[in-house]
């Protein structure tokens, strides 16, 4: 079964054709397709991890030779998959949760006349994130990484009709490309130092590497990194990248795509190990942006946008995690997979909300929902528990973890990251409790035409299931080290170390924390009225409502200078290039005079450009030559 | 002073006399058959025959040859395997430009102008037109074309260098000039790329006059004997080797040499323009590789200012431009321009690596330039009687065109995205190969800037994906732009997307073949 992984990605794959070569002809079974499609690369996988379980735990990594792709003398790149304990969790993670959502989608999406369109460009996000994460090297990684963009981008502006949805599109199209630069110069550098692009290749050859070498490929990674995953400084895409169906929010900008770049971290591993520097920045933006992501998540009214918060700083939980080395790597994934759990669960709880109040996202018109949607309650009360870390539902095996590996290590680091982590913890709990009390609890605040019922069966049973997994997943695999012995393998067997703090101490610590956030957020929006509106509000949380200025400052440092160069070339263009076309027909049309004066001066124009440029050239070889 | 013959090698000739042969015989038939239609037939006939009979006798010789190829001509030209492998590519080029250059829409109307010779609007021009005459010489002119890019290719003596260019450069000169629709626009663009490519014909000559002055011989081995031998560099030398390499990047469509690129690409019959951006960049980028490896590659220092320096500006001014862009052609012109910075890119040090990675480089953006003008060949402009008109080249017109025609639109988003090197295309593989060559001699600066220019490049090209998949027509335009089938157009966009999509997913024998090509002109750089 191990061999037949290809299968994982080529099943979706071509269901995404298929359901798109069809056209209309589709329609009515259009949908089960692409569930069938992410069903069958599930029991694939299902089917693979037994086999891998199996066996014994040195010989699960698994190679899978594709074809040549690019031969060559002094480059090679064969595509090829590489199937590992590592790859295999996310392979699980994609296809389960990704099944799930495929089937609540079909009754969310039940009265889009483009239903099949959006099942197509789901099933392409499946065999593309497969890919990404099983590819045995960073360029075939690339094709993935590259495939699961075009297919988030495609899904945010799903519905283009709204001319801001195609500009959240176009945004986040355009900062992941910022991105993906990092990614192709990483390649570049590693092609350059380490000879190749493919794990094994650069993985042999990273202890040999000076570490200087080894530091700038790391922080060009982290670059790629922190594009995918809505780190500091290019985190201002996700909360737009909200304008896509909930189910895209559930699946791509929740539980899987954002999380890619935690994966490309801990693969990346050898590389990081003999990069400290580089390392330690991952574990700095992931601290600043847990604590960034949740101070937004505060003041945010938009339901789907404080959960996009949530996501961010969650994600910065990872990445701290990912940047502490050895001890971390294991947790970060693990946090990464409860995540992708509780997470998803919220936003179809979310969905589900919206679906019974006609599409309305702003909390400050929800509340009370408890009584009109009991299971969308118990469902999202299970994920909320999970998120605060409350034991013992799973978000507190893994984010716990975090924390207390945050506080190991000498000097002031560990006072640092640690302490950014467990305030991360006190905030979420504010936060989050105070999304759960404004929607499901206090009094109702619902505009007259709405009246909040129940979601079919088809998109309960789904979030049924999440809850489950939220409540009870962690302790599953927190059980006996489990999670950890798997992926050890990959990551490396971590000696233990003391934190500087005894563990009690800080395990009491952060549940004291969580506790006053949720008793903050229940006096204030659980037990207090909460205006309709927002009210006026002080600089801070100003300046978290709109996502801490970032889209100001992106604007003042990459928008304004780019569009007065664009103005001025337009401008330019039109002037003289258009302009002088224009007057050529005008003037044709008149006199024939005239055309022949404006046709001579451009071609005396241009050539004397050649020429100019001609001797600048003949100048600067010749005198730098000689 | 006496004279002796030069002893002709006639064999590794025949590719290029083939086709030379070829296009006498079509002059022929245009004086003797008098019927246009059946003129236009057996001009199609001839080209296609001989182009691919041409295209088998280089792969034939290809397979056969051993060695460092044969010098012809007394040391003028050069047939090896990195010429065979350009002139096949060529050869490819000119049949799929051939085919557009005869597709016609249902209206009977092709690209180009009833008679060439009369005023445009002129009562001359609309009695042609009523008469149906056709301009059938734009297939011997092409074929003319096709054997001097063929020859500019295999070229090793800088006296022969100007001859294959001008053998090539002066049938493009008037192919440009013959657009049927907005004639002006055409004369005016033919006018200037024929006057600006006078004066780089010039320099090239000047360039090859003080490299003669320097070295006692216009031959590139010894020329390169000159540039070894000399105690320290000369001056002379320097500014020869310059001017002779401008005048290659003018045809390139390098920066600041490009000025023609844009009102050229615009006025000429798309048809031809297709043609002439895919292989005269090629012809012009082997021409370049050969006297680069072969004459100065002892300059490698001296002329990386020149390469970097060009590169760079290609590279920034094209991407910049084009994103300001609201006319096609004009758009595609641009991204030319940045594609010629791409090139130079893989010259950054001369690598090994460019002499395998260029010709592949070459073929993914020429296929993918052809099936995209071929594509604008069919999207046309439909007044409010129903009149099917010229092309519609405003980017505003082509708006929603992916829900009235997904195949056409699908197709052209593929080529768009391997113009911008999106994974699992030919662009892809192709700027990749192309930049691990510049890496290799220590060029990741120039590197550097490439990928940022092609990412920013990536924005202009999704921006017409989105506006043929995400943008609805405007409102009461609907009717406004029409699709006109022509089976020709039909085919070369067929033959270039499932080329583009193979050699994006398995270029390795196509890779291996240039890989085998480069290897021989390596001796010959030393």
């Amino acid at each position: 079964m191990l061999d037949l992984t290809w299968l994982l990605i080529a099943v979706p794959l071509a269901s995404s054709f298929v359901l798109l070569l069809l056209g209309k002809r589709a329609n009515p079974w259009g949908h089960w397709l692409g569930v069938a499609a992410s069903g069958t690369a599930f029991v694939v996988g299902l089917l693979a991890l037994i086999q891998m379980l199996g066996l014994d735990a040195h010989d699960r990594a698994h190679a899978v030779h594709l074809f040549s792709w690019i031969p060559g003398g002094e480059l090679n790149v064969d595509a090829g998959l590489l199937v590992d304990p590592l790859s295999m969790t996310f392979v699980m993670l994609v296809t389960f949760v990704g099944t799930l959502i495929h089937i609540y989608s079909v009754a969310y999406m039940e009265h889009d006349p483009n239903r099949r369109i959006f099942f197509a460009y789901l099933n392409l996000f499946v065999a593309a994130m497969l890919l990404l994460v099983l590819a045995d090297s960073y360029l075939l990684l690339f094709v993935g990484w590259e495939g699961v963009g075009l297919a988030s981008y495609l899904l945010i502006g799903f519905w283009n009709q709204k001319p801001e949805y195609a500009t959240a599109a176009n945004k986040a199209f355009v900062v992941n490309r910022i991105g993906d630069i990092g990614l192709i110069i990483a390649m570049g550098l590693m092609f350059t130092y380490l000879g190749g692009v493919d794990f094994a290749t650069v993985f042999a050859a990273a202890p040999e590497a000076s570490t200087a070498q080894l530091t700038a490929i790391g922080l060009m990674l982290l670059l790629a990194a922190t594009g995918k995953s809505a780190q500091f400084p290019l985190q201002s895409w996700l909360g737009d990248a909200m304008a896509g169906p909930t189910p895209v929010s559930a699946l791509i900008h929740a539980a899987t795509m954002v999380t890619a770049g935690v994966y490309l971290i801990v693969r990346s591993a050898p590389i990081y190990e003999g990069a400290p520097a580089a390392q330690t920045v991952v574990a700095a933006i992931g601290a600043f942006t847990l604590i960034l992501g949740a101070l937004i998540g505060m003041a945010k009214d938009d339901i789907k946008k404080a959960l996009a918060a949530s996501t961010m700083s969650q994600i910065g939980y990872m990445m701290l995690a990912a940047g502490l080395g050895p001890i971390g790597y294991a947790f970060a994934i693990f946090h990464l997979v409860t995540h992708g759990f509780f997470k998803a669960g919220m936003f179809l709880g979310a969905g589900s909300v919206m679906h019974g109040m006609h599409d309305q996202v702003d909390m400050r018109r929800y509340g009370a929902l408890r009584t009109a949607m009991v299971t969308t309650w118990v469902t999202f009360g299970l994920g909320w528990l999970a998120i605060l870390g409350v034991p013992p539902f799973s978000g507190f095996w893994s984010k716990d973890k975090i924390i207390e590996a945050a506080f190991v290590g000498e000097g002031v680091q560990p006072w640092i990251l640690g302490g950014a982590a467990l305030i991360g913890a006190g905030l979420t709990a504010f936060y989050m409790s105070r999304l759960f009390f404004m929607t499901f609890h206090g009094k109702a605040r619902w505009t007259d035409d709405q009246h909040p019922h129940e979601s079919p069966a088809l998109m309960t049973v789904p979030m049924i299931i999440l809850a489950v997994g939220s409540a009870f997943l962690g302790l599953f695999l927190a059980m006996g080290d489990r999670f950890t012995d798997w992926l050890e393998p990959v990551t490396g067997h971590a000696e233990h170390h003391e934190p500087v703090l005894p563990v009690p101490v800080i395990m009491v610590a952060t549940l004291l924390l969580v506790a006053l956030g949720v008793w903050v957020a229940w006096r204030k929006y659980g037990a207090a009225d909460v205006p309709e509106t927002a009210p006026a509000a002080s600089l801070a949380t100003i300046a978290a409502r709109n996502d801490m200025f970032q889209d100001s400052v992106n604007r003042g440092v990459f928008e304004r200078p780019g569009t007065h160069l664009t103005r001025t070339l337009v401008y330019a263009d039109a002037a003289l290039v258009d302009g002088a076309v224009d007057k050529t027909a005008h003037s044709f049309a008149r006199t024939g005079e005239s055309v022949r004066k404006t046709q001579n001066g451009q071609v005396r124009s241009y050539a004397l450009t050649m020429l100019v440029g001609l001797v600048i050239i003949i100048l600067v070889v010749v005198q730098g030559g000689l | 002073m006496t004279f002796t013959t030069p002893e002709i090698a006639w064999a590794p000739l025949a590719p290029v006399i083939i086709v030379l042969g070829a296009a006498a015989v079509a002059i022929l038939i245009e004086s003797f058959v008098r019927s246009a239609e059946t003129r236009r037939r057996v001009q199609l006939g001839v080209s296609v025959v001989a182009l691919l009979a041409a295209a088998g006798t280089a792969i034939v010789q290809w397979v056969g040859l051993e060695g460092a190829g044969t010098v012809v001509l007394d040391g003028m030209l050069t047939v090896d395997r990195q010429s065979l492998a350009w002139q096949v590519l060529i050869l490819v080029f000119g049949t799929l430009g051939t085919l557009l250059f005869a597709a016609r829409t249902r209206a009977g109307e092709e690209a180009f102008t009833p008679l060439g010779s009369v005023a445009p609007g002129s009562t001359e021009e609309t009695l042609a037109r009523r008469k149906g005459m056709q301009v059938t010489e734009v297939f011997p002119l092409a074929l003319f074309a096709v054997g001097g890019m063929m020859l500019f290719t295999s070229v090793t003596d800088l006296i022969f260098l100007f001859v294959a260019l001008e053998v090539f450069s002066l049938p493009l000169y008037i192919l440009v000039a013959l657009a049927r629709r907005r004639r002006f626009l055409s004369h005016e663009g033919a006018l200037k790329y024929f006057l600006l490519g006078a004066f780089s014909s010039a320099i090239l000559l000047f360039g090859a006059a003080f490299l003669y002055g320097a070295t006692g011989s216009t031959s590139y081995t010894e020329i390169a004997q000159g540039v070894a031998s000399a105690s320290g560099v000369d001056a002379l030398v320097l500014a020869g080797a310059v001017m002779v390499v401008v005048g290659l990047l003018f045809k390139i469509g390098a920066v600041p040499f490009h000025s023609w690129t844009p009102d050229a690409y615009q006025g000429a019959p798309t048809p031809v323009t297709a043609f002439m951006a895919a292989a005269t960049k090629a012809a012009a980028t082997a021409a370049l590789l050969r006297v680069v490896y072969e004459a100065f590659y002892g300059l490698e220092w001296e002329l990386s200012w020149l390469i970097w320096g060009v590169s760079i500006a290609s590279m920034l001014l094209g991407t910049v431009v084009a994103l300001v862009q609201t006319e096609l052609k004009r758009m595609l012109a641009y991204s030319s321009i940045a594609h010629a910075g791409f090139i130079l890119v893989a010259f950054a040090g001369f690598p090994d690596g460019a002499l395998s990675a260029l010709p592949f480089y070459l073929a993914s953006y020429g296929l993918a330039t052809l099936g995209a003008f071929a594509i604008i060949t069919q999207v046309r402009e439909k007044s409010e009687d129903g009149t099917v008109m010229g092309e519609a080249t405003r980017l505003g017109q082509w708006a929603g065109l992916g829900k009235r025609s997904p195949w056409l639109a699908g197709a052209m988003a593929l080529f768009l995205l391997s113009f911008a090197g999106i994974p699992l295309t030919a662009g892809f593989v192709g700027k990749f190969v192309a930049f691990a060559a510049a890496i290799s001699e220590g060029g990741w600066p120039l590197v550097l800037i490439a990928v940022i220019a092609s990412a920013a490049a990536a924005f202009f090209y999704v921006r017409l994906v989105v506006l043929m998949f995400l943008t609805d027509v405007p409102e009461g335009q609907e009717d406004a732009v029409e699709i006109d089938h022509s089976p020709l157009a039909r085919a070369v966009v067929v033959l270039t997307a499932v080329a583009v999509v193979l050699l994006g997913i398995v270029p390795g024998p196509v890779l291996d073949a240039f890989e085998n090509a480069g290897v021989l002109l390596l001796g010959a750089a030393g």
